[in-house]
């Protein structure tokens, strides 16, 4: 299993399989990421073989909407997440409206495009900075909220803390978070 | 016009999660439609994930990672590759107010089955009208709400969550004023007396928790025409 892939080479990797579809760009990327996501699908599925399924779901959805990944946006591995999760949403047949960006009736960003291609190449940084100084309580929460796929309350319970106190180390960790990224303004 | 309330760190996490239910995830996914600002908040939680997955704990029990690469290696030629590009950028619409291009944005429009001009309004009398919208969310009701200009509201405490997205007009409580874009979110604790504005109708988009009917203040308003 591959232990590290530094943001900046992810990004380069999977750029190379949008433009020229490399099969080695792609096993090195699937080698850091199909674990994770195994092991991400398996909190929730319980099922090894459920598990494995959805990873290779996720995984051949990296490979066909490659181009859809935008360089200049977040990183790799945000983009890997949340193509796990609407895989883990479809299995579940749930349904999650989104956003979409060609409507007319949709607000764009007013800050301008050449500005934000470098902010957004320093937030993948900056937060990966702001997120190992948070303390492990609010790490624990963030965890399960994004792996567990269980509600705020189910979180509280889980733990045997006050639903306010789950939703103030939320709070906390992101206003730590959002000031980390503020902070390069 | 400014958004001023936005969606909480609350609601925005579990979107991101994607563990907000159907409902909910309307109302959230329609504000982020019109504002720049929580779009920005849900890609540093989405960031906040891909950081945490970098780090999740992921020794395979048993599983080959070579076997699984050479499964993934053998279905790469018959796997269908988007060659779309990136949505292109919306025309630029800085302002959040209700342009000529329309009020409802998406996902809320097509849930609607078009804009606020194009679909029928089920009339409540008194000058207050509704459209139900159908989600396969049984855990939540949502529906638009049509409230007359200058309206007052009875004096009430809410049952449960409540998310209020206005769409067009305002509305004032002892909280602030809320326009176009701007979200009350509410639970049992809060008291208010809201008011629509004067000036025009204000039409929002209401999601409450089900089965408690009418736990929002604005489906309340029009309770008594309702008759139920
Ligand atoms: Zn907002």
């Amino acid at each position: 299993m591959a232990q590290a892939l530094e943001p900046d080479a992810a990004r380069r990797l999977l750029v190379t399989v949008a433009q020229t579809r490399n099969v080695d760009a792609f096993e090195t990327l699937f080698r850091f990421y199909a674990p994770r996501v195994r092991s991400f699908m398996a909190l929730k599925v319980r099922d090894r073989q459920v598990a494995e399924e959805l990873m290779q779901e996720t995984m051949a959805s990296v490979w066909s909407k490659a181009t859809q990944f935008d360089p200049e946006r977040g990183h790799v591995s945000a983009w890997v997440f949340t193509i796990a999760r609407n895989v883990r949403i479809d299995f579940y047949r749930r349904r999650r409206p989104q956003f979409d960006a060609s409507d007319p009736v949709f607000v764009a960003d007013s800050a301008p495009p050449a500005d934000e291609e470098f902010e957004h190449r320093q937030d993948a940084k900056l937060l990966r900075e702001a997120m190992a100084t948070l303390p492990q309580e609010q790490i624990e929460v963030l965890q399960k909220a994004f792996f567990e796929d269980i509600s705020h309350s189910t979180i509280a319970e889980e733990l045997g803390l006050p639903i306010g106190t789950v939703k103030s180390r939320i709070r906390l960790a992101f206003a730590k978070l959002r000031s980390a990224l503020e902070g390069r303004r | 016009m400014t958004i001023k309330h936005h969606i909480s760190d609350d609601f925005l996490l579990e979107y991101a999660a994607g563990t907000l239910s159907e409902g909910w995830s309307l109302g959230v996914a329609s504000h982020l439609a019109l504002c720049p600002e929580c779009r920005e908040r849900l890609a540093a939680m989405e960031g906040a994930a891909g950081a945490l997955l970098d780090k999740i704990d992921a020794t395979s029990p048993g599983g080959s990672e070579e076997d699984a690469w050479a499964r993934m290696k053998g279905r790469l030629g018959e796997i269908r590759v988007e060659e779309v590009l990136r949505d292109a950028p919306a025309p630029s619409a800085a302002l959040a107010t209700a342009g000529p291009q329309g009020v409802l944005p998406e996902p809320l429009r097509s849930y609607v089955g078009g804009d606020i001009h194009e679909v029928k309004w089920r009339a409540l009398g008194r000058g207050a009208y509704q459209i139900l919208i159908d989600t396969g969310d049984r855990t939540t009701q949502t529906r638009l709400l049509r409230i007359p200009a200058g309206k007052p509201v009875p004096e009430h405490t809410h049952q449960g969550r409540e998310l209020t997205l206005v769409l067009s007009g305002s509305f004032r409580d002892e909280v602030d004023r809320f326009g176009r874009g701007d979200v009350e979110e509410a639970d049992g604790s809060l008291l208010h007396q809201p008011k629509a504005d004067e000036d025009q109708d204000c039409i929002c988009l209401a999601v409450t928790e089900a089965p408690l009917k009418f736990s929002s203040w604005i489906v309340r308003l029009v309770q008594p025409i309702l008759k139920i």
